[in-house]
């Protein structure tokens, strides 16, 4: 890329910052969650995964604003006795890379298919549109439950809380694939007629290069917004499986399984392990959920003509 | 005539369809019980001896070929035998049947306040799409998408039950025996057992809901019908009730009823949260127990269920709508 288009990109980014600043300000949140989670081994007072380092006594301690609290536990303690800052640092880490990694396999299964769907059309688009309208016709959440409850049942929970994140990442990554599938094949059609494609293919592009080369870096806008919306479904799912005991174990807590045992001690009181999770939870969700509306308003192209 | 006879094949057609598809769905729990689940254990615990489990099996006909086994499989899931769940003793059918009301009465309770809100607010947002009102709407609706449904049910909990009191949190209090059916409907307790788990379901399926009966509303009012009738001196709101909306309620029954799977799913989590008493939750306790019968048996059911929404949905949606071709569709 030359620096002159470095330069136009950096400048929409700005003036997009500037036209949604409701998109901008997910971003930074987003952006400072990433970079405190990134961190968690320095900042966090604990490590809530070495069992060595908490006491059991310390369990159900309030927040530090509240009566009977330890100053030593800034958001109290869960179940465990664990420090909740900490287990919420590392479980917030634990449900973004479980997001990530599964979108990616999305990705890695749903644009390659789009993409052929879309340039070769004929039997291979029918083929993939309709695979595709079967798997979103079967739930897929239903589908993510039902595959570990087999794996859980079958192998005992044992063995699910050993391959959890693995597990995870694979059964939400394969479950919604045919959103980058469609939108992927959508624009291809769109792109592959254009000119440049054809000069692409007169001057002797293989199928390939044409499609990884030429079309690709031309349908990213649409594939990115996608990639946003499809993160905090893939977060949402995650924290669904755990709570339902179907994902991480309370040896390895994300935000879900957070939540589902601090549920258990809510009616004696201890709100705050359910209650500081979920909005953990839903802080991240909304700040994903804006900023891909931020993204589709932005990246539109009959927005940026204008 | 012929109008008739068309709409007859095309329902035969889905029928053996719908058919084709149970009977894959029935291989598959067929192919997970011989995967996952010992039937000898099942029956005789884990303390018998090797011999005598051998003498078993052959009697019970287990050490059959799998083509076998399939077969008798299916013709014992065409008398409605689906195995013995390992847990309760009894049919697995029995037990998943008798949670079924729960599980229907929670969604039940949900769609209404779904219809009761999601068509006027829908309605609203399409017809003043630049009202603060429906800005606010579509606003919250984003919010409501980003709040999991368990979290919702967990801080409607928090508020109406652990502080201010006012509701039960936890189970379908008292029900009465209709027939076969167990209700929670007849009685007070009953229904103020209903209230938060089913605001909290349609508190997912909301802002769905809202944004499809806009979509659809703009969709139709772009119309030149709708300007036709305006024209005529038709009232804006018979307008939009009776024409726009009529038309907008074809594609929206189309997909609402695709999102079965999702219900599905939502009220599992729905009913883990308040301990409902409904398939979800006993599905969940079978996977906790490794009660396999149960489990392939959840799963029949809920491929059932899925199959004769959408077998319902395509039927309902071609005979609500005439503009559908019916050569397209053979």
């Amino acid at each position: 890329m030359s620096a002159a288009a470095m330069q136009t990109g950096r400048r929409t980014l700005l003036a997009l910052a500037a036209e949604h600043p409701g998109g901008a300000l997910a971003a930074f949140t987003l952006g400072a969650i990433a970079v405190a989670v990134a961190l968690a081994p320095l900042i966090a007072p604990q490590d809530p995964f070495d069992l060595t380092s908490f006491d059991v006594l310390d369990a159900g301690l309030p927040p530090s604003w509240l009566d009977g609290s330890d100053p030593r536990f800034l958001l109290g303690t869960d179940a465990q006795g664990r420090d909740l800052l900490s287990a919420i640092l590392y479980g917030t880490r634990i449900s973004l890379i479980v997001g990530l990694l599964a979108v990616a396999i999305q990705a890695a299964i749903g644009i390659p298919l789009g993409l052929l769907a879309g340039y070769a059309g004929g039997r291979v688009d029918t083929i993939v549109t309709r695979t595709a309208d079967i798997q979103l016709s079967l739930s897929t959440l239903m589908m993510a439950i039902i595959a570990l409850a087999l794996f859980r049942a079958g192998l005992g929970g044992e063995s699910l809380s050993r391959f959890a994140v693995p597990l995870l990442v694979v059964v939400i990554g394969l479950a919604e694939w045919p959103y980058f599938a469609r939108t992927a094949r959508a624009a291809t059609q769109v792109e592959g007629a254009k000119d440049y494609v054809r000069a692409a293919r007169a001057l002797g592009a293989s199928s390939f290069a044409v499609m990884a080369r030429h079309i690709l870096p031309n349908i990213l806008s649409p594939l990115i917004v996608v990639a946003t919306t499809q993160v905090a479904g893939a977060i949402m799912a995650e924290a669904a499986l755990s709570f339902l005991g179907l994902g991480m174990p309370v040896t390895k807590p994300s935000l879900g399984t957070l939540i589902r045992s601090g549920y258990d001690l809510m009616f004696a009181g201890a709100w705050w392990i359910t209650v500081i999770p979920g909005l953990v939870l839903i802080g991240v969700l909304i700040s994903v959920n804006v900023l891909g509306d931020a993204l589709r308003d932005g990246l539109d192209p009959r927005r940026m003509a204008r | 005539m012929r109008a008739l006879a068309a709409p007859l094949g095309f329902i035969a057609g889905r029928a053996f369809q719908a058919l084709l598809v149970m009977l894959a769905v029935l291989v598959i729990a067929f192919a997970v019980r011989t995967a996952l689940g010992d039937p000898l254990r099942e029956i005789m615990g884990e303390a018998v001896p090797e011999a005598q489990r051998e003498e078993l099996r052959h009697e019970l006909g287990l050490d059959a070929p799998w083509p076998v086994q399939l077969a008798r499989y299916l013709g014992g899931a065409a008398r409605g035998d689906l195995g013995t769940s390992t847990v309760y003793k009894r049919p697995t059918l029995e037990v998943v049947l008798a949670k079924f009301p729960a599980s229907f009465e929670l969604v039940l309770g949900a769609s209404l306040i779904v219809l009761l809100l999601a068509v006027p607010a829908g309605i609203y947002c399409a017809v003043r799409p630049r009202a603060l009102g429906a800005r606010l709407i579509l606003g919250l609706s984003v919010l409501g998408i980003s709040i999991p449904v368990f979290l919702t049910g967990i801080f409607l909990i928090t508020i109406f039950a652990v502080w201010l009191g006012w509701l039960p949190a936890f189970g379908r209090g008292e029900t009465v025996r209709v027939g076969f059916w167990e209700t929670g409907l007849l009685t007070l307790d009953g229904l103020e057992h209903l209230i938060l788990p089913a605001v909290t379901l349609s508190s997912i399926m909301l802002p769905l809901f809202i944004r499809l009966v806009r979509g659809a509303m703009l969709d139709e009012l772009g119309h030149d019908y709708v300007r036709t009738a305006r024209a005529k001196g038709a009232s804006p709101l018979r307008v939009w009730l009776r024409h726009a909306l009529r038309n907008a309620l074809v594609p929206l029954a189309a997909i609402g009823g695709l999102q079965v799977g999702t219900l599905i799913a939502y009220t599992l989590l729905t009913e883990t949260v308040f301990q409902w008493p409904g398939m979800g939750f006993l599905f969940l306790e079978a996977v906790t127990r490794a009660d396999i019968p149960l489990i392939t048996t959840y799963l029949v059911f809920v491929g059932l269920l899925f199959v004769v929404t959408n077998t319902v949905v395509d039927v309902v949606t071609l005979m609500l709508d005439p503009r559908i071709s019916l050569e397209g569709t053979r």
